[in-house]
């Protein structure tokens, strides 16, 4: 905290929560000296719904479309990255082919949070355009989805064991087709609408920059730690679901400021579609379940004609899964950053504990110190450059 | 690398530290409270394999047990592969342990929430505050003997004692 200032001097502003510019509901109170900002408070919460609370008096299959809710814009990667963190404690590995069309969905994810992340943090800063851009991309990765499990947002299409259900027919043509022509498209339309947009650099470059030390012990993760020059990812760190068999490139910033966090979405997405390619290529055949009586339903065939399916059903849907005791952390690349799941299960039906650690509590946490002596558009272009949900954040 | 750093660490702070049994093969340690901050300050810069990525602190409620909390860290290095959980159990009457803001400031909003949803005291934090809940909530939700459906409204928001320069004007209608 600055010390004290002869109190004529400053004015206290409060943004928020409800507000354009706050991406969810964010609020900050930031004392001002003129237009330059003496302090800033952030404070959340004003999402708060208590998941962790919640998912200790569910089932873990119960837990899944809660999961959706964390980081809404790239719903799947939740999915992913709990169900990881279950058949962890369960000690089980999902077929490969399950893992391809996770690594699939996850890439697809991460490209529309990206362009998400792009277009709002445009349109705060007056830029309208590139918003319809990003969202008329994000439009063709929706209708894939909605194709593949019925819904846009809140995709819930993970199981404990697996998916939901496989690829329907044609998806993978259909996908190929997004990726290979109107995504690159519409990703070369916004670099060319933005990346040397004399404004957009005037408003952009050397704002908020934030060094590699500094970056690495607030505990950022992800493109914002990248954009910093750091090169973590867990994909290449820590390698799941066959990434370490893919060809691609992390992309790593310099200077750490709101131009760079850009840049490194913008190449970021790049990657994600030659990931996406090489794992459509090699997406294998088989089952997307693990063949377990304790874990997976059985087919609805089954269920309906024979009775030791029924009662498999009934009693993986009333008692649910029922792990072994003990305690798994895991943590998958998420499109903010790394996102955790601690896990404490007591051998019971319902999870003893489950931690989120969300990517962007570690970085927004930096914003009082990054928001320091710049001015109030400057706060604005900052956070959306940091690219907070609400939902994750707060939980 | 799993080997050497586990055995350093307990070479190093034997009696203090406790190696629990490996469960998917996950590295967690028992800590003592008064060492916590030793045994942190020696893995963030453990030649070879830094944990200078503080991923996560939570609390845990176990009311069973003797000491009813436990306070969760977990460490990453930048190399990826390893990553640990330490764990600090504290009493009920005295669930205190020292912040580690010192030497990672990314467990600043990590511990409030800890606090905030626990009730667990991080000493040495600049600024223990609510986080998640608001700042006229009663009680600690996290803990098990909170019931899940209590609400507490708020009945005025806070402006966290940065009052305006100027003093309010009074209403018009306090002058009739």
């Amino acid at each position: 905290m600055l010390e004290q200032t002869d109190r004529k001097e400053w004015m206290v502003l409060n943004i928020g929560p409800a507000h354009p510019t706050m991406h969810g509901t964010l609020r900050i109170m930031v004392k001002l000296d003129g237009e330059t900002i003496l302090e800033a408070l952030p404070e959340i919460g004003y999402l708060h719904r208590g998941f962790e609370k919640g998912a200790e008096h569910l089932t873990y299959q119960q837990v899944i479309p809660l999961t959706d809710r964390l980081n809404y814009c790239s719903a799947m990667m939740n999915n992913v990255g709990y169900c990881r963190a279950v058949e962890k404690l369960l000690g089980i590995e999902v077929p490969r082919r399950s893992q391809y069309i996770r690594v699939i969905v996850s890439e697809l994810s991460r490209i529309i949070d990206h362009l998400v992340c792009i277009g709002a943090n445009l349109v705060d800063l007056g830029a309208l355009t590139p918003f319809w851009y990003c969202f008329r991309d994000r439009e063709y990765v929706y209708e894939l989805l909605e194709a593949l499990c019925g819904a846009r947002l809140t995709t819930s299409y993970t199981r404990i064991g697996g998916l939901a259900n496989d690829l329907p027919a044609g998806w993978v043509e259909r996908c190929r087709k997004v990726m290979r022509k109107n995504i690159p498209q519409g990703i070369d339309e916004v670099e060319t609408l933005l990346t040397r947009n004399r404004i957009f650099i005037d408003r952009a470059q050397g704002v908020g920059a934030v060094s590699a030390a500094d970056a690495l012990n607030y505990g950022f993760t992800g493109p914002c730690l990248r954009a910093s020059g750091v090169a973590f990812d867990l994909r290449k760190a820590d390698p799941y679901y066959d990434y370490d068999k893919f060809d691609f490139e992390i992309p790593i910033g310099k200077n750490g400021d709101t131009y760079d966090r850009y840049l490194v979405r913008m190449e970021e997405m790049r990657q994600s579609l030659r990931i996406l390619e090489q794992a459509l290529d090699g997406l294998p055949e088989g089952p997307v379940n693990v063949e377990d009586k304790r874990i997976t339903l059985p087919e609805k065939e089954k269920v309906y004609t024979k009775f030791g399916a029924l009662v498999q059903h009934i009693k993986l849907v009333v008692d649910g899964i029922v792990p072994p005791a003990g305690e798994v952390y895991s943590a998958t690349e998420a499109a903010n950053g790394v996102l955790g799941f601690y896990i404490v299960s007591d051998g019971t039906k319902n999870p003893y504990r489950i931690k989120v650690r969300p990517p962007c509590f570690a970085i927004y946490q930096a914003l009082p110190k990054l928001a320091q002596g710049n001015l109030i558009p400057d706060l604005i272009a900052i956070i959306g450059s940091l690219n907070i949900i609400a939902g994750e954040l707060d939980r | 690398m799993a080997k050497p750093i586990s055995q350093a660490l307990l070479d190093k702070f034997s009696g203090s530290v406790e190696a629990l049994p490996a469960f998917r093969e996950e590295e967690a340690f028992v800590v003592a409270r008064d060492r916590l901050l030793e045994v942190c300050r020696f893995l963030a810069s453990f030649p070879g394999c830094e944990f200078r990525l503080l991923e996560d602190i939570c609390g845990v409620d176990y009311p069973g047990r003797e000491k009813r909390f436990e306070a969760v860290y977990h460490l990453s290095s930048l190399e990826g592969e390893k990553r640990i959980r330490l764990k600090v159990l504290l009493d009920e009457s005295d669930p205190g342990v020292p912040s580690v803001i010192g030497i990672w400031k990314g467990a600043d909003w990590f511990e409030r929430e800890a606090f905030d949803q626990y009730g667990i005291r991080f000493e040495g934090h600049p600024n223990l505050r609510r986080i998640l809940n608001h700042e006229e909530f009663v009680g600690h939700p996290l803990r098990k003997d909170y019931p899940i459906k209590k609400r507490q409204t708020l009945s005025s928001p806070a402006n966290f004692g940065w009052e305006q320069a100027a003093p309010p004007v009074p209403a018009k209608d306090a002058e009739r």
